[in-house]
């Protein structure tokens, strides 16, 4: 943000003719002044009622999250038992629903984090819904492990908590990293979030018209008055932030694939497991964003601020993470036959002929084949068929996380212990629940507070970089490249 | 963003009170860890407990005056799990001749007569996950006295010590300062003749002490 204002010489200045201007790239449509940007986005919080098509979504998906407590009442009230999970599958959906979204919650930190040490500006009209997105999809994973523990009321058994029965969690157990792993992703992800919220909330609150309003946004802007102190801690403090967060990216998913890699279930015990698990994360967390920021975009008109150009960025981001989980899915079968160890063998040929062979399949055509469609300009811009693709997206790393958890367990070592995974009603609504709860805090984010990061979006507008207009020469006294200088 | 009146959406007086605020949210911090730390401990909850019993029997006096062995009573504490609370019949056995007019008998003579027993109340009350067995820990030669206290002194027992999971793993992890030579076990003035984890670290060596802490040793 803000810390690189000066003109930026293009790296790659070989391919550029010496007496070519570099124009920065423009990264809204519309209205280019600061304050058509607040206007935009402030709109959608201020307006006296939402759409319609929100009123709509929100009665569906707050139903389903109702239906979400029901089911987890009736788990809490009678026991595991009514879930699928039985000898020899006791990683059912359970498992299955909480990779799959903690994977989904990856894509917010990396778009915060790494993209905006990666100077990515495009980053700044997507990278508060994405970090939202990102906490509301950890809320639906963390739920998971805390009830599928069976006695819930002894959860805390999971923190190492000083204890009359001198009882201590097994720190050699990567079950115990994941609970770390999660539990710090996400308090850094609300700590990013919220601190990149306070300038906005600060607009808000003077914008407020009703004292509720201007009180409870002033609350939390926390007493921001937008002083340049205050503009320099903030950004110096959210750099920090993006370090600290930009490890996390890649170890939350490591520490969650460590729960299968470190065993030494035939499947499971591959050390391709962490890179392959992030990539996938990533894969999925940018297919939910663009599902859910195509409808949004369009249901609250902030089509300007989030372009085309940012959600085919976000595209290439999908088509580069399915070709490398596509490569890790080749890898595995390949290791599977050079390593020679039949049960591994047996594990990979399983999988792909074997009674879950369905799945798999599916796995492979969501998460192979169909993002391989964005090589193509015009599927890739266009909101219909991107969409599309990113649905399948999602539903293929369900799958995958399905068949990872579910094949391997269902048949392993002993055939006489084989046996296969049903799921019960209350899986299939506990899951769809989740999704319900998922898109209700999304919506009620998109109604109440600013979807898009007003403040950061500012510093990519032309008001925000005055001194372009003296032109290329002026712009080269302060240019850091010496290419640029010697002009 | 100018400074204005609109920034200040909250009265100045608010500075104080997140003083307050603070103070009494790190104040409710300590009150509420030590009250789980102390407060809810079984040594705060469970030591002391001592049941007025349906009679008034004293162990000061069998156990202590008499000296009774305590198995004459108990006696399945070597070869059960259970250390038998005794029926009636056993209180008989010197009663149907000693004292038999007292007043604090009488409870014991009704029960004679009647065949009702006595519905003595239980004093040491492990949770019903527990699995203890008493022999285990007596035939190789964990006093009476190390979990019970000075039975021999008390008019009406009361738990003297916390039968806390974390209290029944500390011995489990270093039984050596509470291992005597097994014909002791009943014994409650037998003091060790050096120092007592020098004793106990023989007495595990020889016999090959080494209990477990698994969770299915006593969880099962």
């Amino acid at each position: 943000m803000g810390s690189a204002h000066g003109p930026i010489s293009v790296g790659s200045a070989g391919t550029q003719s010496r007496g070519e201007v570099w124009t920065r790239p423009v990264l809204v449509d519309g209205d280019q002044s600061l304050g058509a940007v607040t206007r935009r986005v402030c709109d959608v919080v201020e307006a006296p009622k939402p759409p319609r098509a929100w009123y709509i979504a929100i009665t569906i998906s707050a139903s389903l999250t109702l239906m979400l407590f029901g089911m987890v009442v009736y788990l809490i009230a009678t026991g595991v038992g009514v879930w699928g999970n039985t000898n020899p599958v006791f990683w059912g959906w359970d498992i299955v629903n909480f990779v799959f979204w903690v994977g989904i919650a990856h894509a917010g930190t990396l778009i915060s984090a790494i993209l905006f040490l990666l100077r990515q500006k495009w980053r700044t009209s997507v990278n508060r819904a994405a970090e939202a997105m990102t906490l509301f999809a950890v809320c639906c994973a963390g739920m998971y492990p805390a009830i599928h523990v069976g006695r819930i009321w002894v959860a805390y058994w999971l923190f190492p908590l000083p204890n009359q029965m001198q009882m201590w969690p097994n720190f050699r157990s990567p079950l115990l990293w994941d609970v770390f792993a999660v539990s710090t992703y996400a308090t850094v992800s609300l700590l990013f979030w919220y601190m990149g919220l306070v300038p906005d909330l600060a607009t808000l609150r003077d914008r407020a018209v009703t004292p509720l309003r201007r009180r409870l946004y002033g609350f939390f802007a926390l007493g921001w008055r937008g002083s340049a102190r205050h503009w320099q801690r903030f950004e110096r403090a959210y750099l920090i932030l993006a370090a600290l967060a930009t490890p996390l990216v890649l170890s939350v998913h490591s520490v969650v694939s460590f729960d299968f890699a470190v065993s030494q279930v035939p499947g499971w015990h591959t050390t391709i497991f962490p890179p392959y698990f992030v990539a996938g994360a990533i894969f999925s967390g940018f297919a939910m964003v663009v599902t859910i920021m195509v409808p949004a975009r369009e249901l609250f008109g902030l089509r300007d601020l989030v372009t085309m150009k940012h959600l085919e960025n976000m595209n290439k981001v999908i088509l580069a993470t399915g070709s490398m989980v596509g490569l890790a899915y080749a890898t595995e079968f390949f290791i599977a036959w050079y390593g020679g160890n039949a049960f591994e063998r047996f594990t990979f040929l399983n999988r792909a002929l074997g009674p879950y062979a369905w799945a798999y399949w599916i796995m492979i055509f969501c998460n192979v084949v169909a993002p391989q469609f964005f090589w193509s300009k015009s599927i890739r811009t266009n909101p219909w068929l991107m969409v599309g693709v990113c649905i399948l997206v999602n539903v293929g790393m369900w799958f995958e996380r399905f068949v990872i958890v579910v094949t391997s367990l269902s048949r392993d070592y002993l055939p006489s212990a084989w046996g296969y995974f049903k799921p019960t009603p209350i899986d299939i609504c506990t899951f769809i629940g989740t999704l319900g709860l998922f898109f209700t805090l999304f919506l009620l984010f998109c109604r109440y507070l600013p979807m898009v990061a007003i403040a950061e979006v500012k510093t990519v507008l032309p008001d925000a970089h005055a001194h372009d207009e003296h032109g290329h020469a002026g712009g080269a006294a302060h240019g850091r490249s010496p290419e640029v200088q010697h002009v | 963003m100018k400074p204005g009146p609109s920034n200040n959406v909250f009265p100045r007086w608010l500075n104080r009170l997140r003083i307050v605020l603070g103070a009494g949210a790190a104040f409710g911090g300590v009150y509420v860890v030590t009250l789980f730390a102390y407060g809810a401990s079984p040594k705060t909850l469970n030591v002391g407990f001592a049941p007025e019993q349906p009679v008034a029997f004293s162990h000061a006096l069998h156990a202590g005056e008499l000296a009774l062995d305590c198995r004459y009573c108990h006696t399945t504490v070597e070869l059960g799990a259970r250390a038998a609370v005794p029926p009636t019949e056993t209180c008989m056995n010197c009663h149907a001749r000693i004292r038999t007019q007292s007043e604090a008998l009488a409870p014991i003579v009704a029960s004679w007569t009647t065949g009702e027993p006595v519905h003595w109340k239980r004093v040491h009350d492990l949770p019903d996950y527990v699995y203890f067995d008493h022999s285990a820990h007596v035939t190789r030669g964990v006093g009476c006295v190390t979990c019970h206290g000075r039975i021999d002194t008390m008019d009406r027992v009361r738990q003297e010590q916390p039968l806390s999971m974390g209290w029944c793993l500390d011995c489990h992890r270093d039984p050596t300062p509470n291992l005597r030579p097994p014909q002791f076990a009943t014994s409650m003035e037998w003091q060790p003749d050096k120092p007592a984890r020098e004793l106990g670290a023989e007495l595990a060596r020889a016999r090959n002490i080494r209990p477990s802490t698994d969770c299915s040793t006593c969880h099962r």
